[in-house]
């Protein structure tokens, strides 16, 4: 399919309309406030996860080993107890959802509610073409968003400490970005479909930062207190508590942030060798060393399958949404 | 020759409620054709169902020869859609939205903007093409919406109450346009409405639309004639006093249908045929004044009233 709309724009001169809708979509994010907004804020974190880092980092110094530290990583994940600013990790892991539905959540909507979709959608253009045109244009903002912001990160920190990153931190560096473009595009999809669903754009955006905050925030409330009441008993054996343990811990997954911020966090610290209960046996014997590049790849391909899961189930149902609804003017 | 518009038997429901029942109609190529129907007659739906954008419950719709159901992309490069009320991005300038729709029917770059400002200035829109489309006005939105139908040289073009919310000077102007577009360019117009006015004044056919089904459909000649078989001529007669006995012989006069009071001294006679001398020379003899004496022709305004008001036949108004 994307090679056809490829060759479809290098072949015919006009360019395929996909194409053309993903640059006016572009072009309308680009123009807008909203999006202004959203960088403003990121550029903030940006800066305030950076000073964060900035005062912090010298604590995080190891006092031993240098080599295997992974200092330049410490810029992403440091926290300190004297600053009330979280981490950049932290940091988007809190906004990334923020600006999935900040960009996804009047797509649909916005154009119908204008009367602008049925005259779209009365050119010679499949109608697939304007939901995936939208999700293409707002995914390739997020990314370069958030690539352009991890990478003025990586260069002041750079010019701040004065270590340069070794190629493992830069391939992990670049799979947290690529993580959290994921993550985003999970929430982007998510407020597509609001907007294909809900007529109103309030309606949708509020839908939207529902679910985020029932996911951020109650989601774990819940857990915790299903966790509490099934627990096993003091006497119970071992086994029936690390199961107990891996029934929370899968109903914990559910969630898409806490995926994420296992991903990444595993991704970050390479010395985080588990994201599962681990038993005396299992670690007797094992070396206190950080994890290869890719060892902690293979940790988190679970969190990273669920993710795009999560993404592509979001993305289905809005397209079979739109596909079945009858476009109407106003 | 092949109509340009098909449609067998279309039929589309919504749940227990049927929007369009059983509609078989053909449009010809150069035609324009009048859609007349009240609000929520189903005239939008038939025509969402001939540009594939949504899906007819049975039956089957043809467009320039393609199935609008399964070639819908086919159909969409060669008709232009204007949908009621029809929107535009509004921070953008009237161009660029021209434009944008060009470049979604894949026309180069310089032709296109040749094209949309030949357009701009044919609607009368070349001073405001610099203007945000948010700024237009209502009139001016529906100006704009033709220029962007025709901006891919569509072979059909389908206008969905076209004339609606814009003042009459305005309506007249885009009324002319429809006309000289499709005198010159040879573009069959299908146009839905509910002013019979407007559909009478340019459409060479109409088709009345009632209830999800195709009343009766002809020119407004035939279609008077279709409508009003049992009494094709009506004549207004007005005398003094008008009593009953008068009625009364008028009545048994040969080919006389129907005598209806419309007040005390105006008449309504239905004939099978035109015998305005007979009616007069009867009055005569009754010994009262004959005050005028008019043969109605049957415009759309009765069919309107007869047939979608459902109001009483004596309620006709002279068009």
């Amino acid at each position: 399919m994307i090679t056809r709309w490829f060759k479809g724009s290098s072949s015919q001169k006009a360019g395929h309309p996909f194409w053309v809708i993903v640059q006016k979509e572009i072009a309308d994010h680009v123009h807008s406030w909203r999006f202004i907004i959203l960088v403003l804020l990121l550029a903030l974190t940006c800066i305030g996860s950076l000073y964060t880092a900035m005062m912090t980092i010298r604590e995080a110094v190891p006092k031993d080993d240098s080599v295997n530290s992974f200092l330049f990583l410490k810029l992403f994940t440091v926290s300190s107890d004297k600053l009330p600013l979280p981490p950049f990790i932290t940091f988007v892991s809190f906004l990334g959802p923020l600006v999935g539905i900040g960009m996804g959540f009047d797509a649909i909507n916005s154009e119908r509610n204008r009367g602008t979709l049925s005259r779209l959608l009365a050119q010679p253009i499949y109608r697939d073409y304007v939901i995936n045109a939208k999700f293409v244009a707002a995914l390739l903002l997020i990314s370069v968003l958030l690539f352009a912001l991890g990478f003025l990160v990586m260069g002041l920190g750079l010019i701040a400490i004065g270590i340069p990153p070794t190629p493992e931190e830069f391939g992990r560096m670049l799979c947290f970005l690529i993580l959290s473009v994921l993550y985003i595009s999970f929430w982007l999809n998510m407020s597509i479909l609001c907007s294909v669903r809900f007529r109103q754009a309030a309606t949708s955006a509020l839908s939207g930062i529902a679910v985020w905050i029932f996911f951020s925030v109650f989601y774990g409330l819940l857990v915790n207190l299903i966790a509490g009441a099934t627990a096993p008993s003091q006497a119970a054996g071992a086994e029936s508590v690390i199961s107990h343990q891996q029934f929370v811990q899968a109903l914990s997954r559910l969630s898409p942030s806490q995926l994420f911020s296992e991903a990444t966090v595993t991704m970050l610290t390479p010395s985080v060798r588990s994201l599962g209960p681990l038993t005396m046996e299992q670690i007797y014997g094992a070396i206190p060393s950080p994890l290869p590049f890719g060892q902690s790849l293979l940790l988190v391909w679970p969190q990273v399958v669920g993710l795009i899961a999560a993404t592509m189930v979001c993305f289905a149902a809005s397209y079979v949404l739109f596909m079945r609804q009858e476009i109407r003017s106003r | 020759m092949q109509p340009v518009i098909e449609l067998l038997e279309l039929s589309k429901s919504y749940g227990q409620h049927t929007a369009v029942d059983g509609l078989t109609l053909s449009i010809h190529s150069g035609e324009i054709f009048g859609l007349l129907g009240p609000n929520g007659a189903g005239k939008s739906t038939t025509i969402l169902m001939m540009l594939g954008l949504t899906e007819p419950t049975s039956g089957s719709v043809r467009v320039c020869g393609f199935d609008s159901t399964r070639e819908s992309t086919e159909v969409k490069r060669r008709v232009g859609y204007l949908p009621d009320d029809v929107g535009f991005y509004e921070d953008l300038t009237g161009l660029e939205n021209l434009l944008y729709t060009a470049r979604l029917n894949q026309i180069p770059r310089d032709a296109a903007q040749g094209r949309a400002e030949m357009l701009l200035e044919r609607v009368g829109l070349a001073d405001a093409a610099a203007k945000k489309a948010g700024t237009y006005s209502r009139g001016m939105r529906q100006r704009l919406g033709l220029a962007d139908v025709l901006i891919k040289r569509p072979e059909v073009i389908i206008l969905d109450e076209p004339t609606l919310g814009i003042d009459p000077e305005g309506v007249r102007d885009f009324l002319r346009l429809i006309q000289e577009l499709s005198r010159d360019d040879n573009i069959t117009v299908l146009l839905s409405s509910h002013n019979l006015h407007q559909v009478q004044r340019i459409c060479d056919r109409v088709g009345l639309f009632v209830g999800g089904r195709l009343l009766a459909e002809g020119d407004v000649p035939s279609l008077s004639k279709q409508l009003f078989g049992e009494e094709p001529v009506a004549i207004e007669a007005v005398v003094a006093p008008g009593s009953d006995r008068l009625v009364d012989k008028l009545s048994q006069l040969d080919g006389v249908i129907g005598v209806s009071r419309r007040d005390d001294s105006r008449l309504h006679i239905a004939c099978s045929e035109d015998i305005s001398a007979a009616i007069a020379q009867t009055v005569v003899a009754e010994g009262e004044s004959l005050l005028s004496l008019t043969q109605k022709q049957y415009g759309l305004d009765e069919i309107y009233h007869r047939y979608f008001a459902g109001g009483n036949t004596d309620d006709y108004q002279m068009v």
